[in-house]
């Protein structure tokens, strides 16, 4: 599913955040990425959508080695990943139903079945009677569920997220858990960078710790595990 | 691409031009008041242009034939060199005059009391002779010099050397002003848009991150671009065509006889509107494509 070896990272400016990294994550799995700020986290999850590519190693994402991508065979790869991120990342301009929709549209979905979908998505996240506001008229848990939604639309196999409740206040927080709660129960493999310790302890996973772009920590329904 | 994604093209970058109202009208300005200015300014120019072709069409030279006392004897020379003169490669025309036409052009010209010379006129038969190319007259006029029974050749050379000198100056300032104008537009209208797309970098980043391709990304900004430049083009269009009618309405009588002829309105208004349309829907698709591939890139 998620396979990464011997992956090495160095920036243009000589910082290393992926130094060696090994690791596979099968499917239907939800593992916590965690760690100090600075260690590699960012670098470790965005390498899994091909946003960064390594300097050195293999990143296998559904079969394919993105590290050996060409430039116009990412769009394909991102088609059958979800993303959400800390900002959320929504198109201001653009109402609920249409960001969601807008990840469909992209890959040439039939208006009848976007609809479909996306009121699909829209029920689970419980945001169907908004689809109509812009995401300025939500509250930032609501533009997270937006975005998770959208994340989602396209059924992807995994969904990838990075520090989705950095933003967000603890009932907010837990709320966004349910939902990618519910979406692992469906079979998708998540994958979660967070910050978030109660998160962690409370809802018990695997967890990956990242420090010194190493893996320094691997453990199944393991706990928080360091000081931030 | 399937047809209603081209669809969905062009509804997009309709809606996205009224979504990002400030930013096009912003765009829209920057095109009208630029395409403007190229509007007038290729106005003027072509009709310094035509002004200057018309002035290089009348210059010719004037031949005055020796005088022959025997008329069969005179008419034959007269033939002969006319002949001789047509041959010149850089001829493009030869009129011949007689001596007494000389002499009404002269009365008409300078006066009644030259009617004086009607009794003996001394004028000589004459041959006016039009270059080919008319920055060839020079040359033309010393090949006719050598030609048997030519008395002399009037052409003017400083005058002739002057004009040409003036006109040829004249246009290259002008090619150098619209060179230079046409670089300003398109700077300016391309860094317009830029900036309007730089205002929406991250619906890019967030295009790409759901998957979308590049053209994907590419085909609705290039479109607005095109829109922008359409819209753009209206105001500098109608205004330039209104103003250059009434201009021609108002001057042309007034111009009658004089040496600055201005162009019949068709087909000029159609050509200068042709050129604003199309320099603001190419511009406005280049500086999109330009700021949107920055960041496609990236």
């Amino acid at each position: 599913m998620i396979s990464m070896k011997d992956v090495y990272k160095k920036y243009p400016n000589g910082v290393v955040a992926a130094n060696g990294i090994s690791v596979d994550i099968q499917q239907g799995e939800f593992v916590y990425v965690v760690g100090p700020s600075g260690a590699g986290k960012s670098t470790f999850i965005k390498m899994m959508y091909s946003e960064e590519k390594p300097t050195s190693g293999d990143v296998i994402i559904n079969g394919k080695n993105i590290a050996k991508m060409k430039r116009n065979q990412i769009p394909q790869l991102r088609r059958e990943l979800g993303v959400v991120f800390q900002d959320f990342k929504l198109l201001p301009k653009l109402n609920v139903f249409e960001n969601v929709a807008f990840a469909l549209e992209v890959i040439e979905e039939h208006p009848k079945v976007i609809k479909k979908r996306v009121m699909e998505v829209l029920d689970l996240v419980g945001l169907k009677h908004k689809m109509r506001m812009l995401p300025s008229e939500l509250s930032g848990g609501e533009q997270q569920r937006i975005s998770i939604a959208r994340s989602i639309v396209n059924v992807p196999k995994i969904v990838i997220a990075d520090e989705p409740t950095g933003n967000l206040d603890p009932d907010n927080s837990w709320e966004i858990m349910k939902i990618f709660e519910e979406i692992n129960t469906r079979g998708t493999t998540v994958v979660m960078a967070t910050h978030n310790r109660e998160i962690v302890n409370t809802i018990r996973r695997r967890v990956i710790t990242v420090e010194g772009g190493m893996i320094a920590r691997d453990v199944d329904g393991g706990d928080y595990g360091y000081e931030s | 691409m399937k047809a209603r994604t081209i669809r969905r093209h062009f509804r997009e970058s309709f809606k996205s031009l009224g979504r990002n109202g400030w930013m096009t009208f912003a765009s829209v300005s920057a095109v009208t008041v630029t395409l403007l200015l190229v509007g007038v300014f290729a106005i003027i120019m072509m009709n310094l242009n035509n002004t200057a072709d018309s002035v290089e069409e009348d210059v010719e030279v004037k031949v005055l034939i020796n005088i022959i006392e025997d008329e069969k004897e005179a008419k034959a020379a007269e033939d002969k060199l006319i002949k001789q003169i047509e041959k010149i490669p850089e001829v493009a025309e030869v009129r011949y005059s007689s001596k007494d036409q000389e002499l009404d052009l002269l009365i008409e010209k300078l006066g009644d009391e030259f009617k004086l010379y009607e009794q003996s006129n001394p004028l000589r038969n004459a041959l006016y002779v039009k270059a080919e190319d008319p920055l060839d007259t020079l040359t033309m006029s010393e090949k006719i010099r050598e030609i048997e029974n030519v008395h002399s050749v009037v052409d003017g050379e400083d005058t002739v050397e002057n004009l040409f000198t003036f006109l040829e100056t004249a246009r290259n300032i002008g090619l150098v002003l619209i060179l230079g104008l046409l670089f300003t537009v398109i700077f300016l209208i391309s860094n317009t848009i830029r900036i309007t797309i730089i205002a929406r970098k991250d619906e890019i980043e967030i295009m790409k991150l759901v998957g979308a391709t590049n053209w994907f990304v590419r085909i609705p900004f290039l479109l607005e671009g095109i829109w922008i430049g359409v819209i753009g083009s209206i105001i500098p269009m109608v205004l330039v065509s209104v103003a250059y009618t009434q201009l021609h309405t108002v001057l042309s009588s007034e111009l009658k006889g004089q040496l600055l002829q201005l162009l019949d309105v068709t087909p000029l208004i159609w050509q200068v509107n042709g050129l604003i349309l199309i320099l603001g829907v190419f511009i406005g698709m280049w500086g999109s494509f330009m700021s949107v591939r920055k960041f496609l890139k990236a």
